[in-house]
């Protein structure tokens, strides 16, 4: 059998990621690019005597140096070893979607186009001579249809035989004669230099005048790189002199003649373009009125649904671990062995995997949003609110409210952003958002201190995460974010019916990562926190003697300006990291009773606590690192410990100083 | 000299030129979106609370913020 590797490539929303899927069902596997935040989805098929490595390029717009995606496509077209790249195009949008291939034709990328002729192109009433099209263009051009695989067979077909004789797709670009004499004398000169040739002369000529930082570098390496540059300087100031543009702008212009040229001769448009099924919907959705509206009802409901949803099967998982734990309990003798297994492995992983129905079902809505193209409309809406209070893009107020259900699907919502910095932003304030995990915490000091107050204080606490995190935003946007703004220009795409397969796919991707954690980083942690709680053995589990326990004495005095000092406090905030909910039992546990007792915690943490010090403590629970599963996660979405370090620091540094000032202020204004 | 930032909703416009001023990065991105000079582009709406513009351009849908439309003259 003969193995093929290819790269899939396309615009975001051409129906690129169907194809992926359609073409390689399960045996898909997504990680990251090496080193970078950009995910890397990869799979295998057969296909007669073909094996398929077929890999998955990040959406994109263009081939520059200024975003990571577009450097990891360019990377992958020049450097890996692939047979064959596959451009996806979407037929109802084919001269934007071709910026993108002829730029690929610059590379001289052994190209095969699959044209998604999907039901709107077929709306549309372009007429496509295809065969016209694929003489034009110097590579094939096959017409598929993404959802019902039409055409694929022939795709691959193609694809192999392309894969025998690959051709230099540069060979039938032309930019105009006067951009083509000035590019040819300086690809002579860049052919001077055989170490510059592993692409196309053109394509390092195009960049030079685009003035693209890491060609530029790379040819920085060259003999004769002086003589180059100079050539470049004087080409580009000529270009100024006879368009008045920038070699930029003459270049794109170039490019976008190339496909008109193109589009008019094999392309018949009808004489008025339709209004399109998108346009219809969208005079409601994106309404002036109606849509912030619009947007809450969203919300709203998939709120309510998740929780209506989950709640029956989080019960069922969490009688089940119960039972499980009652269950192995009768067969270990052995009472620190029994402990490890049922309190420290079952109970501890048992805890966080209460939490996977609501994780299951929040990814699910969120895929259906994403994939029918609502998404988009929404950042559209609201993304004046992000941009002027913290310089956040519009696409960041989904992961935000995801964290209020849960910070996992919440960190891994904050995919849907293309810009990297705006991502990892988006990551460090999640935590802020008040979790579900965190209400049982408020319940208990509510019911203690607060009862006639309950709903002001739990509403205060959202409202205090919220403020808290528009702050720190700020804060981060002038100083570690300095600088990494990226523009918003953002495609709205046309709505359509997502495919069960795409987001039941999506969905199963992300509890899989999930419960990978669980099996790792979750257990690890359910297993150390064990330890420290029963060492030295003989201790009472958790109690002032154990290891858990001394620790808590020593840093306890860290907390004594905000009120709550005591080795119990300190043991809760640090069991809490488990999973937040592990506070409240943390209280039942040193008071000796049952977990779930909570009149007996209540009194417990009455007892314990001062009004003013049971609300500083209640704030510094809601802002302090949220859990080793957020942890987890955001080392799995960035790739790298450094993220979930900078995470768990910024969110100790804020708790720490937010709970100060309500102590501090607080007893200073007579609450103490 | 009008800009793309005050073009009206249904409107139909063709970009002149960028302004020198704006950001760099910004004008290659829109370069590739299809903002290149002699493109027809029609303002659809404005969201909500008055930022961004929704706009079609070579068929497609695409929204900018104000401050990234002010640098593209229109006629």
């Amino acid at each position: 059998m003969k193995k093929l590797i290819v790269g899939l490539a396309g615009n975001p929303n051409v129906g690129k990621t169907t194809v992926f899927n359609q073409l390689t069902g399960m045996h898909q596997h997504v990680g990251n690019w090496p080193g970078k935040t950009v995910e890397r989805a990869e799979g295998s098929f057969k296909h007669g005597n073909y094996g398929y490595d077929i890999v998955d390029l990040p959406g994109n717009y263009a081939l520059s140096a200024h975003s990571i995606e577009e450097i990891v496509s360019r990377d992958f077209i020049v450097d890996d070893d692939s047979d064959v790249i596959i451009n996806v195009v979407d037929a109802a949008n084919l001269e934007r979607n071709l910026y993108l291939t002829v730029q690929m034709m610059e590379l001289g990328a052994n190209l095969v186009m699959a044209l998604n002729m999907n039901d709107f192109a077929k709306k549309k009433d372009h007429i496509i001579d295809i065969k016209l099209m694929s003489e034009l263009l110097g590579f094939p051009v096959i017409e598929v249809n993404a959802k019902t695989k039409d055409g694929f067979d022939e795709l691959l077909t193609t694809v192999e035989k392309a894969s025998k004789n690959p051709i230099d797709s540069s060979a039938k670009l032309s930019y105009g004669d006067e951009l083509k004499e000035h590019l040819s004398d300086l690809q002579a000169l860049i052919e001077q230099d055989k170490n510059l040739l592993d692409v196309p002369s053109i394509w390092t000529a195009i960049k030079l005048l685009e003035k693209d930082s890491i060609v530029i570098q790379k040819v920085q390496q060259s003999a004769i790189s002086s003589k180059i540059m100079m050539e470049v300087d004087k080409v580009s100031k000529h270009l100024i002199d006879i368009y008045n543009e920038g070699a930029e702008e003459v270049i794109a212009n170039a490019r976008y003649a190339f496909i008109s040229g193109l589009m008019a001769e094999s392309v018949k448009k009808p004489q008025v373009e339709k209004e399109t099924t998108t346009d219809k919907i969208d005079k409601i959705i994106t309404n002036r009125l109606l849509a912030p509206f619009i947007f809450l009802g969203i919300m709203f409901l998939m709120f309510h649904l998740t929780y209506t949803i989950s709640a029956p099967f989080q019960g069922m998982i969490d009688n089940g671990f119960i039972m499980l734990a009652d269950f192995v309990a009768g067969y270990i003798s052995n009472e620190y062995l029994r402990s490890f297994v049922c309190n420290g492995i079952i109970g501890g992983v048992g805890g966080v995997l209460v939490f996977l129905p609501i994780i299951i079902l929040m990814f699910l809505f969120l895929s259906i949003l994403e994939d029918c193209g609502y998404l988009a409309r929404a950042a559209f809406t609201l993304d004046i609110i992000m941009h002027k209070l913290v310089g956040l893009h519009g696409k960041a107020f989904i992961p935000m409210i995801l964290g209020f259900g849960c910070g996992v699907p919440a960190i891994m919502a904050t995919r849907t952003m293309e810009n990297e910095s705006d991502r990892l932003l988006a990551m460090m304030l999640v935590p802020f958002m008040s979790c579900t995990a965190r209400a049982p915490i408020y319940a208990i000091f509510v019911a203690a201190f607060f009862a006639q107050y309950q709903s002001i204080m739990v509403t205060l606490m959202y409202v205090i995460g919220i403020v808290v995190a528009l702050l720190v935003a700020a804060i981060l946007k002038r100083t570690l974010f300095k600088g990494m703004s990226a523009p918003f220009v953002m495609e709205l795409p046309t709505y359509k019916i997502p495919s069960l397969k795409g987001v039941l796919l999506h969905t199963w991707e992300k509890v899989k990562g999930f419960l990978r954690k669980a099996g790792t980083i979750i257990l690890v942690c359910s297993i150390v926190l064990w330890i420290l709680s029963s060492y030295p053995w003989g201790v009472k589990y958790g109690s002032e003697q154990s290891v858990l326990g001394m620790i808590g004495n020593v840093v306890a005095p860290i907390f004594a300006p905000l009120g709550f000092g005591t080795w119990q406090a300190t043991v809760a905030i640090i069991s809490g990291l488990a999973a937040k909910e592990v506070v409240v039992s943390t209280f039942g546990t040193l008071a000796g009773m049952q977990g779930d007792d909570g009149d007996g915690i209540t009194s417990l943490v009455h007892d314990t606590f001062t009004p003013l010090s049971a609300f500083s403590f209640m704030v510094f629970a809601l802002l302090y690192i949220p859990c080793v599963a957020s942890i987890g996660a955001i080392k799995q979405e960035t790739n790298s410990f450094k993220w979930p370090l900078i995470m768990c620091g910024i969110t100790l540094v804020t708790a720490y100083i937010v709970s100060f000032l309500v102590f501090q202020i607080g007893g200073l204004a007579g609450f103490g | 000299m009008k800009t793309l930032k005050d073009t009206k909703p249904g409107e139909t416009v063709t970009i002149v030129k960028y302004h020198k001023t704006g950001d760099i990065d910004l004008r290659r991105h829109l370069l590739g979106m299809g903002f290149v000079k002699g493109a027809e582009i029609t303002v659809k709406k404005v969201a909500t609370f008055g930022d961004p513009i929704e706009m079609s351009v070579k068929g497609y849908s695409v929204c900018l913020r104000k401050d990234e439309a002010k640098n593209i003259e229109v006629k």
